[in-house]
């Protein structure tokens, strides 16, 4: 069964069309230089994997793509607009680029259903009945249209995280952006949101996925990268990086978080 | 016996019928044993509370009860007394106007203002009430206007340029707005001013000699009624205004932040006394001299300008209480700014503010007391100068500052129930 899915999501199509592109990208916090000289080019339909010892600037790296935080130096191009200093461009491409994030930032004061909502509503304009039919019809596909109407407090970690996805797929994002989604979960929880990112990764969505789910990245991702020290070390296709891995830095990380 | 035959064998053949519990665990028994005399240093307690209780029901309780309601003094009232402890109500009847309205509010005119503080809670339901239907808030919105003309009287016309230069502002801000935030909000008021200082011109000279409500000033408004006026208005004034401080004070352009920050420390700096003062005397010196301004608008805005600061403070707090998650779930979704602040930010950071906000309002309003130190005559200017000066109440202390004292409690703890209500309907972590 297993086996049969990777078969199905190595299939899935990467088109020649880029999505992202960072060229010669620099990010200092201070005088603490996090990101060093990224050169990442995504196409539409990729499935990235982004792992590597924490403090390594993987989350950073994916919060600059939707300007969370702010590069000092090279360029960030993201659906062919460029991400400036200018607020316009900036939240264009927010709107198109879906964050999902460790600690699920739903908002405690909204039931499930004006979560989904909201940004629809305010940022695309959408009539509230249209954008409530949306949100119902990604609520079902996160299997949670039962909770639409409770709060955020009242729902366990994953379903929180499932809403997550379901919110930022309202927005019909192009790029989907994950930030350790699992990593604040309990084991049981982990695989109903892993299960729906794999959904997702089948329809062809373009996802860039910060996580240490190796399993996942072994079975959807089309490219793995490994990133220690702000620079990227090592990337490749999931089967030669697990099974290959060329350089000291990736060999010792591997063994230590598949060691035991 | 049968001893061998023990065993641990059972089978009950009848259910056991449901018993109350004994006497001296239920009811009131149950509730006195625990609470008043469930050890000894408990019962001691109990017992003296007991015994202060009865003292001061002994004192207060005849005083009400053999209270005197009907004299027009308080000669008259110890006469009808003769020596029995009783409260001279009489005080409260007879100066009840007074001590409502102040001393100079013209008598045939109580009605407005009394017409404008039941139409206040009309107005404020909806606000307070958010279940209640949104169209209501079009009074709200009116009402400002509606209980300056009742109040104050004098040319509608007024009342009308004021509401006008409000919608020409809003409408120009909303039309620029889209552009861009700061301009459409500085044109915007731009263009209410414009509206305003032209429209009081053409209103000023076209007013009729005798408008349908007669003109009341400003120096005559007084007692309680000057209390609510200040209260409302000024409490009202300052939620908008310390919000917006607030997030002033946390913006990343550095010339907004820096006057929010001086301005915030400057006032929290001050006593309020020294504000009024300076509202009464100094700030005169500010304004154009033929620019007469109104010394209820200096007090108001001394007062707005305190309580805004302190409210900004206040709400400095509940958005640094709020998770960054939040701000960067909000961005990440491509909210801008204002619609973040608006619908994610705000909604928490005010939720978590609510008791810090209900102890500032809940201070001005008894803060509002202070202005009879610039000789405005509120409730409590009117009972330590016209009333107790008169030769006929020389000395009725206790009944007139219990009755303002009871007065400003109903408000302020009016408010508290309103609060703690508020906290309860919006609390959604269900933790």
């Amino acid at each position: 069964m297993a086996k049969a899915q990777t078969a199905a999501a190595k299939k899935l199509e990467v088109s020649d069309e880029i999505a992202i592109s960072i060229t010669n990208m620099n990010k200092w916090y201070g005088a603490f230089h996090v990101l060093k000289e990224i050169d990442l080019t995504v196409n539409r339909g990729e499935r990235i994997v982004i792992c590597g010892p924490s403090g390594s600037g993987k989350s950073t790296l994916i919060r600059c793509i939707n300007a969370l935080e702010e590069h000092q130096q090279g360029s960030i191009t993201v659906d062919g607009t460029l991400l400036s200093s200018d607020i316009k461009n900036i939240d264009k491409i927010r709107s198109e680029v879906g964050m999902v994030f460790q600690h699920f930032n739903l908002f405690p004061h909204l039931t499930i259903l004006e979560n989904c909502t909201l940004a629809p509503i305010w940022v695309r304009k959408i009539p509230k009945k249209e954008a409530e039919d949306t949100a119902m019809h990604f609520l079902e596909k996160v299997k949670i249209p039962e909770q639409a109407d409770k709060y955020p407090g009242q729902l366990s970690g994953g379903q929180q995280q499932r809403v997550a996805i379901a919110r930022s797929l309202c927005m019909r994002p192009r790029i989907m952006l994950f930030d350790e989604p699992t990593s604040a979960l309990d084991p049981e929880m982990i695989k109903e949101v892993l299960d729906t990112m794999i959904s997702l990764a089948e329809e062809g969505m373009t996802m860039l996925c910060v996580t240490h789910e190796m399993g996942f990245a072994r079975q959807v991702a089309n490219r793995v990268i490994f990133m220690d020290a702000g620079q990227i070390v090592e990337q490749n296709e999931p089967e030669a990086f697990f099974n290959n891995p060329q350089s000291d830095r990736t060999k010792l990380f591997l063994s230590q978080i598949l060691g035991h | 016996m049968a001893a061998k035959k023990s065993s641990v064998a059972f089978v009950r053949k009848e259910p056991l019928p449901a018993m109350p519990p004994p006497a001296r665990d239920r009811g009131a028994a149950k509730w006195i044993r625990e609470n008043l005399l469930s050890n000894i240093s408990n019962s001691v307690l109990t017992v003296l509370s007991i015994i202060a209780i009865y003292y001061l029901c002994a004192f207060v309780l005849p005083w009400i009860w053999n209270g005197v309601w009907t004299t027009s003094s308080l000669a008259e009232c110890r006469e009808v007394l003769q020596g029995v402890t009783g409260g001279c109500f009489s005080v409260l009847t007879e100066r009840w106007n007074q001590l409502i309205f102040g001393f100079a509010y013209p008598s045939e005119f109580y009605w407005r203002p009394a017409l404008a503080f039941v139409l206040l809670f009309f107005a404020a339901a909806p606000v307070l009430f958010f279940d209640l239907p949104r169209k209501l808030l079009i009074f709200t919105g009116l009402y400002p206007f509606l209980a300056f003309w009742l109040i104050w009287g004098g040319p509608i016309g007024y009342p009308l340029i004021g509401l006008l230069g409000c919608a020409v502002g809003y409408f120009v801000h909303s039309v620029l707005v889209a552009r861009n935030f700061a301009l459409g909000l500085i044109v915007g008021f731009a263009a209410a001013i414009a509206t305003w200082s032209l429209g009081s011109n053409l209103v000023g000279a076209l007013a009729p000699e005798q408008p349908l409500l007669g003109a009341v000033e400003s120096r005559k408004m007084g007692g309680f009624m000057l209390n609510m006026i200040l209260g409302t208005v000024a409490v009202s004034l300052a939620l908008p205004i310390g919000i917006a401080l607030a997030l002033g004070r946390q913006s990343r352009l550095p010339i907004v932040k820096w006057v929010c920050v001086v301005f915030i420390e400057f006032i929290r700096g001050v006593p309020l006394i020294t504000l009024l003062f300076v509202a009464n005397v100094v700030l005169a010196y500010f304004f154009p001299p033929e620019a007469n301004i109104d010394i209820l608008i200096r007090v108001i805005i001394m007062l707005t300008i305190f309580s805004a600061a302190y409210i900004a403070e206040v709400i400095r707090g509940g958005l640094a209480a709020l998770p960054r998650g939040q701000y960067e779930a909000a961005d990440s979704l491509g909210l801008d700014y204002a619609q973040a602040m608006q619908m994610i930010v705000l909604p928490q950071a005010l939720k978590i503010s609510i008791p810090g906000i209900v102890n500032v309002a809940v201070g001005l309003f008894k803060d509002t007391t202070l202005v009879s130190i610039i000789s405005m005559f509120d409730l409590v200017g009117m009972i330590r100068g016209p009333i107790l000066a008169s030769t006929e109440w020389n000395g009725v202390y206790w009944e007139l500052l219990g009755f303002a004292a009871v007065l400003f409690f109903i408000v302020c703890y009016g408010i508290s129930q309103y609060s703690q209500w508020l906290e309860r309907r919006l609390a959604t972590d269900h933790r």
